[in-house]
């Protein structure tokens, strides 16, 4: 196994040393741009959802040159390729800012590439812009979260299952990693305070691209067969959720009888299965590609151009990037600089509108305020949304549902500290 | 609140569900025009108002809601159904809709009105004449359980001649008598009785909540009746969890069994294998895509079109490898492995750039949809024809090898390779050809796993690791071994999984087998022969 994930290594080493040649020639030719690091894997396990971050990152630059640029400069995408290798993501980082200088970087999508090019974006004091919800539990001066918080996705979606389909039974199933498992802490200790006794909640993992859900759907049937209502709360990530619904179909388990609500399933991830037997099933967003505003018509509308494809869905994390971009800009334009100092703290307080007929602030715990919509899957392979929170969530680092984290708080505004501690009033945890 | 809506909704649509003949001409106009508005609450007060309205054509109409085909046009406020031939007609009028209006647009439901739309249209079609439909709605109301139903339940078993439809029934009644408050003792005990027959984990949710409540002969019957079930199912658990390992076990051997061929028979190191899996199940996706577009009613037949395409493909790339990769590199095993890795990943990154990163959507033929009971086993049809089909590519290949010239000559080249090529066998091209065969096979075992897996492009890489655990577990060169082997392992996987987790199972598997391995080094089966290279 190591053997093979070394040759992985070499491997990609290797094309991106070619990429990276290419890049500097390019490089030398234009001084007078503004270069965006955009880092997403375009190979390997995560290509399959970082791919079209990519895409639309290149989209908002693109738009961004026509409309004038930034600073009177034009913006330049600088495309690294990680390679869904953990270790790679901190080299590329450390490529983009010492190398190629640029002003920011959009990009990551698992947690532990995020926490992997931490300690470069603090060294090398550059901006991270990180687009897809996560565990919470962070609060960084060099990063910027654009995607939801536990409390903007995770705990809305169980409280309208408790209230709208009266679920008093929960399965909390997830892939086996940092995500699901601390999002399933957070969700069990809720569940608990909510008065839910510890033998109604099944908490479930299974490793990355599992396949064989037989076993695991048939025990959800029988956990679901104890004459309470009951949902399954889905963490389960990426890959392994088509032969997961395709299980739940077989099964014979419809929405009506156990729903499933998923966090990490959208309309990109159901672009592959064959979306009739799951009509009904549930997911949280804080985007939908079906929700019809004049915004969001316009961005589909430029997005299946750009992509010359007029059936390209789009999804949640690239409502992310888009707000998150179009913040970096608006900050950069309030500092009138890209120095990074200058940009993080301009950018506290900056607003943008979203793709859903809302405004996002950017927060000094440096996550931003998010609409959260309940969908449910339609036969379409879009989601009809039948329940939204009635504003803006504010997105919390830190959970108020751990024990560890619920007198904490980010503040990069006032207090310069990610780990603030309400209680005793200090800097740095508990 | 649902469940008062429901009852109302249902009382009322028993009422013109038995006196249709009088409310013909009915102004529904009223009554519909909560559909007009996307707000969940007016359709369900225009579901409720509609069946209070008691005309003849409102089950049409809630049925056309069941199955998604109700429309509603805001500009024109006409609701439309669409029929199943695709036809439109006004709700309201019950005319023909010439033209459908440009703002038509499906009514919505959620979870919550899909329940009382299930449960509305289960008590109209009670007295139904097909015997099917009588079925399905006796298992609609056992959901719903809703005790507006039992005046039409209790004429419908007094009228039933379908002794099968008559059990489910008056299971029906059972499950609605357990729920209710104001039933007597002795109806109770008697829906216990019946709920005990049907002994499955429904009747056992039923059960468990009496077992639950107050104390009394009910409470005890009820107690009992759950223990006796719950005794027997985790009895058939046991035979259920046997049958998920072997269809699991027939994924693994479908993967291997290729594998077994080029690392068992003619000893390469194949990381590419995989990749033969992934290409099989992306010749299935084009043959549906084109099955799709051009010839849309052999899509129930794709995938035995893609079978022998995708062997085929895979084949013909499998000998393209050997040709021009593999046959340099014979007797360099880490070679030959650093070679095909590199292959691996250049055949993944060459899928993604002409397919793109995203799954592909590969749809499951109607037989391999669905599952059906038997006796106490709840069997997935789809699990069972790749059951079926692991078996036939097994068999055939042994067949193959057993009494064919060609299985003959591998044969002779496996056992002892320089003895073959002095008796004249050209041991070149039955490597190229044994190559080609075992990439075939992973290519239909991709045929089969498209139905179950992701087509993407990371879909090798998941099994290459299982398929050489199979093939070293079982016996390097032996497809007996590859048999017992993925069986096996299947099996142990599905009694681990319920107690370690799948994480914990999968390690203690691999642990077991590097144990198993130190005792006996060359698999379940070792290859007996007095020249076995390498």
């Amino acid at each position: 196994m190591s053997f093979t994930r070394r040759n992985m290594l070499h491997a990609a080493g290797m094309a991106v040393g070619g990429a990276l040649a290419l890049s500097a020639f390019g490089a030398s030719a234009a001084e007078d741009t503004i270069k965006v690091g955009i880092l997403h894997s375009l190979s390997g396990t995560m290509a399959i959802s970082e791919t079209t971050l990519k895409d639309v990152m290149l989209m908002l630059i693109d738009e961004q040159n026509k409309k004038g640029g930034l600073l009177g400069k034009k913006l330049e995408a600088v495309v690294v390729d990680p390679a869904s290798n953990w270790p790679l993501f901190a080299e590329k980082a450390r490529e983009l800012i010492a190398k190629d200088k640029v002003a920011a970087v959009f990009g990551c999508w698992t947690s532990v590439s995020r926490k992997s090019v931490l300690p470069v974006f603090k060294e090398l004091n550059n901006i991270l812009f990180y687009p897809v919800q996560y565990e919470g539990e962070e609060s960084e001066r060099n990063v910027f979260y654009t995607g939801a918080a536990p409390n903007q996705q995770a705990i809305p979606a169980v409280d309208y299952l408790a209230k709208e389909e009266k679920v008093q039974r929960w399965v909390l199933a997830g892939t086996d990693y940092v995500y699901p498992r601390t999002t399933n802490k957070i969700l069990e200790a809720y569940l608990k305070a909510k008065g839910v006794k510890s033998e109604d909640i099944m908490i479930n993992y299974t490793p990355f691209g599992h396949s064989d859900w037989q076993t695991i759907v048939a025990d959800i049937k029988k956990f679901g067969s104890a004459g309470k209502k009951t949902a399954v709360v889905s963490t389960i990530n990426g890959d392994a959720n088509v032969p997961f619904y395709k299980e739940l179909g077989n099964q014979g388990i419809k929405a009506t009888d156990i729903p499933v609500v998923a966090f990490s399933v959208g309309e990109e991830e159901l672009a592959g299965i064959d979306t009739r037997p799951l009509v009904g099933h549930l997911a949280a967003w804080n985007y939908f590609m079906s929700i019809d505003t004049p915004e969001n018509k316009e961005f589909i509308q430029k997005w299946q151009a750009f992509t010359k494809n007029p059936k390209r869905v789009t999804n949640d994390p690239m409502e992310a990037h888009y707000i998150g971009f179009n913040m970096w800009v608006k900050a950069v334009q309030k500092a009138g600089t890209i120095d990074q100092d200058k940009v993080i703290d301009a950018i506290v307080g900056v607003k943008q509108a979203n793709l859903t007929g809302g405004v996002a602030e950017m927060l000094p715990n440096h996550h931003i305020t998010k609409p959260v919509f309940i969908g449910e899957i339609r036969a379409d392979g879009q989601f009809d949304v039948v329940w939204k929170t009635d504003g803006l969530v504010p997105g919390d680092a830190w959970s108020k549902y751990l024990e560890g984290s619920k007198d904490l708080i980010g503040d990069w505004k006032d207090r310069k500290c990610g780990n603030w501690n309400v209680k005793t009033g200090k800097c740095g945890g508990a | 609140m649902r469940i008062v809506f429901s009852r109302v909704c249902l009382c009322l649509a028993l009422l013109f569900a038995l006196t249709p003949a009088l409310a013909a001409d009915i102004d529904l106009k009223p009554a519909l025009s909560g559909f007009l508005s996307a707000s969940f609450s007016s359709t369900e007060k225009s579901i409720e108002a509609l069946a209070r309205s008691g005309a003849a054509q409102a089950p049409a109409i809630i049925e056309a809601l069941q199955d998604e085909r109700l429309y509603y046009s805001g500009a024109s406020g006409t609701v439309i159904v669409k029929a199943r031939s695709g036809a439109l007609r006004d709700a309201a009028t019950d005319a023909p809709v010439a033209q459908a209006p440009a703002d038509m647009k499906p009514v919505r439901l959620n979870n919550r009105l899909r329940r009382a739309v299930d449960a509305a249209v289960g008590a109209l079609t009670l007295m139904s004449s097909n015997p099917a439909r009588r079925r399905e709605a006796a298992d609609a109301v056992f959901k719903s359980r809703d005790s507006a139903t039992l005046p039409t339940l209790d004429a419908a078993i007094g009228k039933e001649t379908d002794a099968a439809v008559l059990t489910v029934l008056e299971q029906a009644r059972a499950s609605i008598y357990l729920a209710k408050s104001d039933a007597t003792d002795a109806q109770k005990i008697e829906a216990i009785g019946v709920l005990r027959a049907r002994g499955d984990q429904d009747s056992l949710a039923l059960l468990s909540a009496a077992a639950s409540g107050p104390d009394g002969i009910v409470r005890t019957a009820a107690q009992s009746a759950a223990s006796s079930i719950e005794t027997r199912l985790a009895l058939w658990n046991n035979v259920q969890n046997v049958w998920y390992g072997l269809s699991l076990g027939s994924v693994l051997l479908l993967a291997a069994i290729g594998l077994a061929i080029t690392f068992g028979v003619m000893g390469v190191i194949n990381m590419a294998h995989g990749e033969m899996v992934m290409l099989g199940a992306y010749t299935t996706f084009v043959v549906q895509e084109y099955a799709r577009t051009k010839w849309p009613e052999m899509f129930d037949y794709s995938l035995f079109i893609a079978i022998p395409l995708a062997f085929l493909f895979t084949g013909l790339v499998g000998v393209a490898i050997e040709r021009s990769i593999i046959r340099f590199l014979y007797g360099r095993p880490l070679e030959t492995l650093l070679a095909t890795f590199g292959l691996s990943l250049v055949l993944q990154q060459a899928v993604r750039t002409v397919f793109g990163a995203n799954n592909r959507e590969v749809g499951a033929p109607g037989f391999m949809s669905g599952s059906f009971h038997l006796a106490g086993l709840e069997i997935t049809s789809g699990r069972m024809w790749i059951i079926a089909f692991a078996l036939s590519v097994f068999a055939a290949l042994q067949l193959l090898l057993r009494f064919t010239s060609f299985g003959l000559r591998m044969r002779a080249v496996t056992q002892n390779r320089r003895m073959a090529a002095s008796m004249g066998i050209d041991t070149n091209r039955i490597d190229a050809l044994a190559f080609g065969l075992g990439s075939g096979i992973a290519g239909m075992a991709g045929v089969a796993l498209s139905q179950i897996d992701n087509v993407s492009p990371n879909l090798g890489q998941s099994y290459i690791i299982d398929s050489f655990m199979v093939v070293v577990f079982g016996g390097v060169g032996n497809l007996w071994g590859t048999l017992l082997g993925a069986a096996t392992l299947g099996v142990a996987n599905k009694f681990l999984e319920p107690f370690a987790g799948a994480v914990l199972g999968k390690i203690v598997l691999l642990v077991f087998i590097i144990l198993f391995i130190q005792k006996r080094p060359r698999g379940l089966f070792a290859l007996k022969g007095r020249a076995v290279e390498a």
